[in-house]
């Protein structure tokens, strides 16, 4: 599904990744890990399109095709979907709104009436307070409740790749496992790709990786089952010295 | 690339009386003489323009160093039937109705084929039921004519001519405009609009309006409109008069957007008895000059004023906008809510008084202004003035300046949206506080024009 060569991003002239490889496959879940620094926001940054992150070497292909010279909205199209680690207050717009925006930009037929509903629906399901629906997407949000609307537009938007940018932080227990509960059936009902980017181990007892890869200092270091997770909780990255 | 005006200039409109150009006695007297008013009417106009002559400019806002007064004409009167036909309407203009939506017996007007639509088959039946009410709706001329008492009773008292040199400028030469009377504890119901009104002139130069809002009554007035407004002149010096008595509530809302040459020099107060609710809605998006603050006198206890504005700065734009709050007895209450856009080189400039008397105690005042900043090029300017006398009061003041940030825009573009519709949707949404005060078709119009402006504007 999507397929990563070689990938070497600098930002503002420091690289910070120096040639990774990486593939997930369609319906797969795939932990990236990694301390503080290693580089895998920069991976998920360069595969929406940040135009922050330049991309001096390598390839990212979606589905066959090289997205590279691709704008942010093109990819988004294409069915990738990033869950920000910290999503942006846009004052006056409604999640409504935009996600009506977002569905008639990628050429679909939407009743804002259905999308409200559905909406609510879905909103209900991530126990989502119905005010918050007609309030500016993410002002004034607590951090479980932005991350519960990033789940809310993947439930809408229906991405083909996800990927969870340290969806974990800022979460308690319940709102971790209703997130994860959500990821994993959009990954049964629609085969969803799941990139799941974390550094602590307790998201992936909800939301079980079919691979993990642990990533340090710019490159791959590590990669297999689940077991690497178990290895991890014991010695910590100092094995990847 | 100001896409709201890709239109150039209108065509000439023939007239059928046009000024000379400056201004003297003869004319004030002749202008008077053609509209055949009263002599007390002649003398206000005499003196007024005495008193334009002793004052002079200000020097505080925007830069006025370019009007040539010698060079306007002072008064026109434009014929009743106009020899264009729509057809002779550039392309360019239709397209933007078509684009902004504006309804089709509007366009007409707006392309300055007609000086009114048919008002009578249209608005027949709102008149009717106007009438019926006691309200009166009529041009300032017509309101002079049949109503002299009235007029004469309230004319240039919230207003005094020598208030500033252009407020004496519209006393001498005013023409057109409207004049409103709204009787004890009626609801008007629908909004009046200017340009429903019956038999008037084209929106003038130097327009007087008069609002009358008797005891407990209600009523909206709307003003201009979000389509690009063309016009011959380029000085546009108007004066609005509101009197909202007691337990009166009076909302006034204007969306101007006149061509990039013009001078719109606007003053605008409303005295607001006991009880009594004023509440200003404007949106400034055309104009090369915009100064416009329009203010409340809160002369009754418990009165409360309002003023909501937007201002949009393109290329070549200065808004020099703001809200005066003036609180003359206890308890009074007022909010201001300024929202300004600047972009391609705009400058966006509040100004804003609060000023509370002594014994005016238990009164409040919430002042919010918000400045979008689009490109570094454009500018935004805050200058707020308090001057509070009175111990027992509250006051706060809130003031952003903002611009639209990357991280915002890669957020919205990461959903699927364009990065021009993620610019529209965020100033959209900074906007929306205030246009979702102003009727939906206004503010769908002031939505699509801002779309239209955020075209080809990102990179």
């Amino acid at each position: 599904m999507l397929k990563i060569k070689n990938l070497k991003v600098k930002i503002e002239d420091k690289e910070i990744l120096k040639g990774i490889d990486l593939e997930i496959m369609q319906g797969e879940v795939l932990a990236l890990m990694g301390p503080n620094g290693s580089g895998k926001s920069s991976l998920a940054n360069a595969v929406i399109g940040n135009p922050k992150y330049e991309v001096i070497e390598g390839e990212i292909i979606i589905e066959g095709k090289n997205i590279l010279e691709m704008k942010p909205e093109e990819r988004a199209k294409l069915g990738i979907m990033m869950s920000f680690q910290y999503p942006l207050a846009i004052p006056g717009v409604t999640v409504r709104e935009m996600l009506l925006t977002a569905m008639r930009g990628r050429g679909l037929t939407v009743s804002a009436l259905d999308l409200k509903n559905q909406i609510a629906l879905e909103g209900e399901k991530l126990h989502i307070d119905a005010m918050l629906l007609n309030r500016s997407l993410n002002e004034g949000f607590s951090g479980g409740e932005k991350k519960k609307f990033e789940i809310l537009q993947m439930r809408i938007l229906k991405p083909k790749l996800l990927i969870l940018d340290e969806v974990d932080s800022g979460l308690d227990i319940d709102a971790l496992a209703l997130i994860a509960t959500n990821v994993s059936e959009m990954v049964r009902e629609i085969g969803m790709s799941v990139l799941v980017i974390t550094h602590y181990q307790r998201l992936l007892k909800y939301l079980e990786p079919d691979r993990v890869v642990i990533l340090k200092e710019g490159l791959v270091v590590d990669s297999g089952g689940k077991e690497i997770v178990d290895k991890l909780e014991k010695e910590g990255y100092k094995s990847y010295g | 690339m100001d896409k709201a005006y890709p239109l150039g200039h209108t065509d000439v409109v023939e007239y059928s009386f046009t000024s000379d150009k400056g201004l003297n006695e003869d004319l004030v007297r002749k202008i008077s003489s053609m509209k055949d008013e009263p002599e007390w009417m002649l003398d206000i106009r005499l003196k007024a323009l005495k008193k334009y002559r002793e004052m002079t400019m200000p020097t505080w806002g925007g830069d006025l160093s370019p009007i040539d007064f010698e060079d306007i004409h002072y008064y026109v009167r434009p014929k009743t039937q106009d020899a264009k036909t729509w057809e002779d309407v550039p392309e360019a203009i239709k397209n933007t109705f078509e684009k902004i939506g504006v309804p089709e017996a509007e366009r007409e007007m707006l392309a300055g084929v007609k000086g009114q639509y048919d008002s009578e088959v249209v608005y027949g039946s709102l008149k009717k039921a106007l009438s019926e009410k006691g309200v009166i709706f009529l041009s300032m001329d017509e309101g002079l004519k049949l109503y002299p008492e009235i007029v004469k009773e309230h004319f240039g008292k919230v207003i005094p001519m020598g208030d500033n040199k252009l407020a004496a400028l519209n006393t001498a030469v005013w023409s057109g405009g409207s004049f409103v009377y709204v009787p004890n504890n009626v609801d008007v119901g629908l909004p009046l609009q200017a340009y429903f009104r019956i038999n008037t002139e084209n929106a003038g130069q130097f327009e007087r309006t008069l609002i009358i809002a008797e005891e407990g009554s209600k009523m909206h007035y709307i003003e201009g409109c979000s389509a690009p407004s063309f016009s011959s002149a380029s000085l546009h010096a108007a004066v609005v008069e509101i009197y909202v008595k007691k337990k009166a509530k009076v909302q006034y809302s204007t969306v101007q957007n006149w061509y990039k040459n013009v001078y719109n020099l606007v003053t605008k107060r409303a005295r607001v008895e006991e009880d009594a609710e004023m509440r200003w809605v404007d949106g400034n998006l055309g104009s090369k000059l915009t100064m416009k603050y329009p203010s409340c006198i809160l002369v009754g206890r418990r009165a409360h004023g309002e003023v909501l504005s937007i201002a949009w700065a393109g290329g070549g734009q200065h808004q020099d906008t703001g809200a005066k709050m003036i609180h003359l007895a206890p308890e009074t209450t007022s909010q201001i809510i300024s929202k300004s856009i600047s972009k391609n080189g705009g400058r966006a400039t509040y100004r804003g008084m609060i000023h509370m008397v002594p014994g005016a105690w238990g009164s409040r005042s919430k002042v919010v202004c918000d400045a979008l900043i689009l490109d570094e090029k454009s500018r935004s300017d805050t200058y707020p003035v308090n001057k509070i006398q009175e111990n027992d009061v509250v006051l706060e003041h809130e003031a952003t300046v903002s611009r639209v940030s990357e991280e915002q825009l890669l957020y919205l573009q990461s959903r699927g949206i364009t990065a021009e519709e993620a610019s529209a949707m965020i100033v959209n949404g900074f906007m929306e506080p205030v246009v979702k005060e102003i009727p939906m078709e206004y503010a769908i119009e002031m939505n699509r024009l801002v779309e239209l402006e955020m075209e080809g504007s990102v990179g």
